[in-house]
């Protein structure tokens, strides 16, 4: 259903129907002294073609992945949008619906949902997702409440080569909980130390938490990591921040996780300077009763008709209130819905060769890095498509002499990490199937001769 | 609406039984009305103490979830494994099938502060539930 605004005479012939002179008059109650007496202090109204030209104006102020030669990712990444999602999401029933969930009129809305949940699942390995969350951070949070809520422990190891972001996150929506988290250290190989996690995982622990890939676009190994943590009866959560390698890694639910979740926005939605973008969440069959968010299912009408619903509603704040598995009342549908496009274009055949690209071309990358002079790699540990750089002159002044040459080189890590004084040195680099050999080969011959 | 004789009850709408030497409890047939088509019941582990007035379940519907509140005091010994694979008996059978737990009491003179069936009827008629 999509959304069709009133037009004067509809307006009109409401307000006759129940006797009111005009709309102004329906604010009668409101008592005169708060009442605003003076038009709003915005700037005079613009015509569609000056609008347009003062946007473009602003724009043109920003470095985006279109106006430099960008290798940047650490949770957001610059992939190919096929012309063919954007075409589909457009149409007013999906861009302009609003809360389409009553299954009477949004059968399609709700199908194209409950498929999402679907490939989250096969991607994931896990028995099934919710609806989607706001993001891959939140996401992230809602796992660990989630298992301190089903293990009824108080304690979460959170690894610290995990995304900073989604670190910060999860502590925001712990604050008041009484909840105790700790990080887990990472080794020299870029991934969380095996050896911490077997000394700090103990009975307490309701659930750890460690990037698939991280944050450092080291690949974990999240079976070496599931033993010791379900030795103690505790939840391995993964996060997947760039879901793109779930085209060529095992899904985490074959390697012992038992929470995923992740960052859709991979999966066809544009970088837009943060967002909207798209959090995913999966578990296994028997925790669904703790999952947080809608959950879409399939079921019959009394014909005998399949139809889908939102179900397990019982889960949810507008019943179980304070008691409720979250707080969230939403979903990303439309950014789902972009998933679920892209994905189904790509198949499983397309999202591999699009991995083993994003693997390829960062490979390439990592060679020649790691052959100028002055630079180094300083994690050893297996990377998909971004890993650290160490430059010996420091990271922000190399990043600064790339900008100037009209490339983003890297994210400088120091910003992340103040309290450890070699990160400053380091910038994460991701490259991507929309990087050709020639730019790569740019960013290197910028590396080498600004670089040492 | 049933009200059976023998068994005593709360204001919360749980009933509750002697047998032998421990306390069965459940939903009234009122409650199970209210709620609508059960479809999931969360029970204590045996071995659980529970205190009267107390929650110490849920039971869950497809438009609601309502706390089960402990009628006495006591250790939880028995629990009813069947309503996991057949939550609707609270709504077939509230009174025999349907048994939530068995408590151990501390008091056994506790069951005896609860409302008779009389009692019960007229507290439910008042509250103008139907």
């Amino acid at each position: 259903m999509r959304y069709i605004p009133h037009t004067e005479a509809e307006v009109n012939r409401m307000l006759a129907a129940i006797g009111v002179e005009s709309v102004t008059d329906l604010f009668g109650t409101v008592p005169a002294t708060v009442r605003l007496k003076r038009p709003l202090n915005l700037p005079e109204p613009l015509s569609e073609a000056e609008l347009v030209r003062e946007f473009r104006r602003l724009a043109a102020n920003d470095a985006t992945a279109s106006s430099h030669l960008a290798f940047l990712g650490g949770g957001a990444y610059d992939h190919f949008i096929p012309a063919a999602v954007d075409h589909l999401i457009s149409r007013s029933e999906f861009y302009t619906a609003y809360t389409p969930y009553q299954p009477e009129i949004s059968q399609g809305t709700l199908q194209a949902v409950f498929e999402f949940q679907t490939l989250i699942c096969q991607l994931t390995g896990m028995d099934q997702a919710n609806a989607s969350m706001y993001d891959g951070a939140s996401a992230c949070a809602e796992a660990v409440l989630m298992a301190v809520r089903s293990k009824k422990r108080r304690k979460v190891l959170l690894s610290a080569a995990l995304h900073p972001a989604y670190r910060e996150t999860v502590a925001t929506y712990c604050r008041y909980l009484d909840l105790d988290l700790v990080t887990l250290p990472w080794s020299n190989d870029g991934a969380t130390d095996p050896a911490a996690l077997e000394k700090m995982m103990d009975d307490q622990t309701a659930g750890v938490v460690v990037g698939y890939p991280n944050f450092f676009g080291v690949i974990e190994d999240l079976a070496d990591l599931a033993r010791p943590v379900h030795r103690h009866r505790g939840l391995l959560i993964a996060a997947v921040q760039e879901p793109i390698a779930l085209g060529l890694l095992r899904p985490p639910g074959e390697l012992g996780a038992d929470i995923v979740v992740g960052e859709g926005q991979s999966f066809g939605i544009p970088l837009s300077f943060g967002g909207p973008y798209l959090g995913f969440f999966a578990a296994r069959r028997e925790a669904i009763r703790s999952m947080p968010g809608r959950l879409v299912g399939e079921s019959v009408d009394r014909d005998g008709r399949r139809g889908f619903v939102l179900t397990l509603a019982t889960r949810e704040q507008h019943i179980r209130r304070e008691k409720a598995t979250s707080n969230i009342c939403s979903n990303q549908a439309l950014c789902a819905l972009v998933a679920t496009v892209y994905l189904s274009l790509l198949g499983r055949q397309g999202l591999r060769e699009v991995a083993e690209q994003n693997l390829a071309k960062a490979a390439y990358a990592h060679r020649s890095i790691k052959a100028i002079e002055g630079f180094s790699i300083p994690f050893k540990g297996p990377v998909f498509n971004e890993f650290v750089v160490e430059a010996e002159s420091g990271a922000e002044g190399v990043l600064t002499d790339l900008e100037q040459a009209g490339i983003l080189g890297g994210i400088p890590l120091g910003r992340f990490y103040p309290n450890i004084p070699e990160m400053r040195g380091r910038f994460l680099v991701c490259v991507t199937e929309q990087h050709s050999k020639k730019e790569i080969d740019a960013l290197t011959a910028a590396l080498a001769g600004g670089g040492a | 609406m049933e009200f059976p004789e023998e068994l005593k009850y709360t204001e919360e709408h749980e009933w509750a039984f002697i047998e032998d030497d421990l306390v069965v409890v459940g939903i009234t047939d009122f409650a199970q009305d209210a709620l609508g088509d059960v479809v999931f019941v969360e029970l204590p582990e045996i071995g659980t103490m529970v205190e009267a007035g107390k929650p110490f379940g849920v039971v869950e519907s497809v438009k609601a979830v309502s706390d089960i509140y402990a009628p006495v005091s006591g250790e939880v010994v028995e629990v009813n494994e069947e309503l996991s694979d057949s939550p609707e008996m609270i709504n077939t059978s509230p009174y025999e099938d349907a048994w939530l737990v068995k408590i151990k009491v501390n008091e056994p003179g506790e069951i005896n502060d609860l409302m008779d069936a009389e009692a019960y009827q007229a507290f439910v008629e008042e509250e103008g539930g139907d």
